[in-house]
């Protein structure tokens, strides 16, 4: 966790573009990812969390139906409801679903989460998030 | 009940810490540009429930803000509880409205995810969803401990907050649920609104599983309890509202109930349900929602022996 408050989307040079490219065609037929720019499959059962309609990165809302669907989409399972089940079946980062993931940094949309990962961007979080990080640990 | 140190930011918080009983209800939503509207059914509510939540849009469908509401009870010495949804606003909008409702005397907020624009007469607008729940209950607590925005600017003049979110225990992924009420517990939620509850052993679990994490060491759990008024009513609930539990016994009972007496079956199965889950370990009061009818609510809060309301000592407002 840093503590500057980032300004501005990641520069995205030649490279970068062909990184983009690689993640993209990967990860969206196999996670259905939405390139966000700051992945948490890690600490969501490897379900994309912004496959959510309402973006939740900590969990499901109170209306997943009774049989375990989407409120907003009634003909699909609810993300979370995946992400917990599966969350369940890995061999490693079960404890991640009780993590608190921060915000989503918008800047950060349609950006190489695996450029992020590597510069660590995806790592700065607001000023006030980061102080209360800290003062809490 | 280990809470923190700083004195109590509400009546409500004062009376929860002092371990009374409480009792919270929805305010009957409006749509007039007038203040009488709002007094109309607020004024009824005075002295026989200790808060009253101001929603936030509720259903998706627009009505006065909440903000304006929640002060309109301040005035008529109502203690609101303004509730804040993620669909409508940006975290800028957000934090600007948290202060907001600060200054205007509003010390209860409840911060939540917020229904779908799907599910509303707007269905065709833009959701926001800036933020999530656990977010914002985070910058709440923010604004208040550490007096900065989430940008780390500073303000002024921190807010005093009482920091109230909902948790469902009743719909999927179950086991997940008691973790989520701890992940909103670490972020700052000080109290829990749970949704409509009819499965008094789905709240029985819950509450010993989120034992079991602690998380009721640190929190005021309130119960939901809906009082259904008419057989068409349970079935609209269970088949048109998302995350509601409502068990195949509550509908055959209003069933076998003549029509003209459904009103009273349905508050007897709500007596029913608000008697078992006060017997849980960890409940500490309950939080009462009727469709368009206050008096079932006032009703209920009568024949449940819950009047007269406790006294406590009421804050100094800053």
């Amino acid at each position: 966790m840093e503590t500057a408050n980032a300004r501005g989307r990641p520069k995205m040079g030649l490279g970068t573009r062909a990184i983009l490219l690689v993640e993209k065609v990967t990860k969206e037929p196999l996670w259905d990812c939405r390139m966000c720019g700051q992945c948490i499959l890690h600490s969501t059962g490897l379900r994309c969390p912004m496959t959510c309609p309402k973006n939740l990165r900590n969990g499901p809302c109170g209306g997943v139906l009774q049989n375990g669907n989407c409120e907003v989409e009634p003909d699909r399972t609810c993300t979370w409801v995946v992400a917990w089940e599966r969350s369940r079946k890995l061999p490693l980062w079960r404890d991640h679903m009780e993590h608190l993931n921060p915000p989503v940094d918008w800047q950060l949309e349609g950006t190489s989460s695996w450029v992020n990962l590597l510069t660590r961007r995806d790592k700065l979080v607001p000023a006030g998030w980061a102080d209360e990080q800290v003062k809490r640990e | 009940m280990s809470q923190t140190g700083r004195p109590p930011a509400s009546r409500l918080e004062a009376l929860l810490r002092g371990g009374h009983f409480a009792v919270t209800c929805e305010l009957e939503t409006t749509d007039g540009a007038d203040p009488e509207s709002v007094h109309a059914v607020a004024d009824p509510l005075r002295g026989k429930v200790d808060a009253v939540n101001c929603t936030d849009n509720s259903a998706a469908h627009p009505h006065i803000s909440q903000v304006a509401a929640a002060h309109l009870l301040v005035d008529r010495g109502i203690e609101p509880i303004a509730q804040f949804t993620c669909r409508d606003r940006n975290r800028l909008g957000l934090q600007a409205d948290l202060l907001g409702t600060a200054a205007l005397g509003v010390r209860n907020v409840m911060l939540m995810t917020g229904d779908d624009v799907s599910a509303g007469d707007h269905p065709e607008a833009k959701a926001i969803y800036d933020l999530d729940s656990l977010h914002l209950i985070r910058i709440a607590r923010i604004l208040r401990d550490d007096g900065t925005y989430l940008s780390g600017r500073r303000l002024t003049e921190s807010p005093r907050f009482f920091i109230g979110a909902v948790e469902n225990p009743f719909a999927p992924p179950l086991d997940f649920r008691p973790i989520r009420l701890q992940k909103k517990v670490e972020a700052g939620a000080q109290f829990i609104q749970t949704q409509i509850c009819f499965n008094v052993s789905k709240l029985r679990e819950f509450m010993a599983r989120a034992g079991e994490l602690g998380a009721l060491d640190r929190v005021f759990v309130l119960v939901g309890i809906f009082i259904p008024r008419s057989l068409r009513g349970a079935r609209y609930l269970r088949d048109q509202v998302p995350g509601i539990d409502v068990p195949d016994w509550v509908i055959e009972r209003m069933e076998g109930t003549p029509a003209e007496r459904q009103a009273e079956e349905g508050r007897r199965i709500a007596l029913e349900v608000l008697h078992g889950a006060r017997e849980l370990p960890g409940v500490s009061g309950v939080h009462l929602m009727s469709i368009g009818g206050r008096e079932d609510i006032l009703a209920l809060i009568e024949e449940a022996g819950l009047l007269p309301r406790p006294e406590v000592a009421v804050p100094t407002s800053a």
